[in-house]
């Protein structure tokens, strides 16, 4: 079972439900930090990492005394990583998306795959929990094929949890697809409906089953409740805008640690989320 | 001597756009005639990414030897510099007014990049 947590809006509490949910079932989970950018859910779990990763992503390298620049790799390219000014070929690797079409059409094999550093994976445990997170080198503007990598890291858990970037652009789609289940963390608020409409947009594109969790949510109006119902969006937990949480939040402390009563809550989501699915999978 | 002007419009009397790579013209002035050829640049305009790149290799391809315009991103930079092209950034006016202040000499070659690359 992989589950996805994601959210349109930065900031509604992700990585709060991403870490409790995936401290609550415990062992046999995996939790994944796809927040490549800015992963932060080693701050309320203290992994322990045993494995880091160098993560590349193939760029084309051209051999000046094979190339006879005939600008077939230039046509080819989409973005445009290519070009042929005079007789000479230049390529821009931060715009290269890895599609190798320019090693396929180079009719005199003048171009060879080369590396760009992406980032890091590391991985390790946190007790009973495993974990991975994937941190993009500061500078670079490409996440997915490194999102992409730590997805692949499953580990053999049972239950894979995904902390998603925010926002609907190519390194949430890359984090979300190919889920069983995503989990959409909103705010009742007027900002949080509208990119929460985005996101709910963009995975029924994906074709996936998803449900909500509304954090603070005895804060704001009841837009979200109200979108919810109109759209048949399952309500799976409300967290209250308690100065408790708030607290634990801010010294990098997870709900269940300071409320273990709270391990109940999300183990229930967890239960609502596998019945979901299981009705999914029936229905088709 | 053809020096490629980005433009707001297709004449010599229309302003020159600040912008290169998503400029919806390029002008290619002939410096001795003052002829003049406009290319339409509006498959750059949307382009996703790269604008810039493919707009000077199209001016690079036409033969024009100087670019004059706003801001000249560093991918620009780096391709118009490739095919040993010079740039004139922080032209402002009419199309014909920058070249006139080319030919009088009264201009500097950049040697950077003055704008950052759009992400």
């Amino acid at each position: 079972m992989i589950i996805s947590i994601a959210s349109g809006k930065g900031g509604t509490g992700k990585t709060t439900v991403a870490t409790n949910l995936a401290l609550s079932l415990g062992k046999g989970t995996r939790l994944l930090d796809c927040d490549v950018e800015e992963p932060n859910a080693h701050l309320f779990l203290y992994p322990e990492i045993t494995e880091t990763e160098v993560v590349t992503t193939g760029i084309p390298v051209v051999s000046d005394e094979l190339c006879t620049a005939c600008k077939k790799c230039a046509e080819i390219c989409r973005f445009r990583a290519l070009t042929v000014v005079g007789k000479k070929v230049l390529v821009f690797p931060e715009l290269c998306h890895s599609c190798g079409g320019c090693v396929v059409v180079c009719p005199e094999n003048a171009i060879t795959e080369g590396a760009r550093e992406l980032g890091v994976m590391e991985s390790g445990h946190c007790g009973e929990l495993g974990f991975s997170q994937g941190r993009l080198r500061v500078g670079e503007a490409m996440s997915p094929p490194l999102i992409k990598k730590v997805r692949t890291h499953h580990a053999g858990a049972k239950t894979i949890i995904i902390d998603a970037p925010p926002g609907t652009s190519c390194p949430v789609i890359a984090a979300m697809k190919g889920s069983d289940f995503v989990l959409m963390v909103t705010e009742p608020t007027p900002f949080g409906l509208h990119d929460l409409k985005l996101a709910v947009e963009a995975v029924r594109v994906l074709g996936i089953q998803s449900g909500l969790v509304i954090n603070r949510s005895d804060m704001g109006d009841d837009g979200v409740l109200e979108y919810a119902k109109e759209e048949g969006l399952p309500i799976l937990l409300e967290i209250p805008f308690d100065r408790k949480i708030a607290e634990a939040y801010s010294c990098g402390k997870p709900i269940v640690e300071i409320m273990p009563e709270w391990k109940n809550e999300f183990r229930a989501l967890y239960q609502r989320i596998e019945k979901l699915v299981q009705n999914g999978r029936n229905a088709s | 001597m053809i020096v490629a002007v980005t433009a707001k419009g297709t004449h010599l009397s229309d302003e020159v756009d600040p912008r290169f790579g998503r400029a919806p013209y390029i002008l290619l002035v002939d410096t001795e005639t003052m002829q003049y050829e406009t290319l339409d640049n509006s498959s750059n305009v949307n382009a996703f990414k790269g604008a810039g790149i493919q707009a000077a290799t199209m001016v690079a391809d036409k033969g024009a030897k100087v670019l004059l315009t706003g801001y000249c991103g560093p991918n620009a930079f780096t391709t118009i510099q490739a095919a040993g092209m010079k740039v004139v950034s922080d032209v402002t006016g009419t199309v014909e007014e920058a070249v006139k202040k080319f030919l009088s000499g009264k201009v500097q070659y950049s040697e950077n990049a003055n704008t950052e690359g759009h992400w």
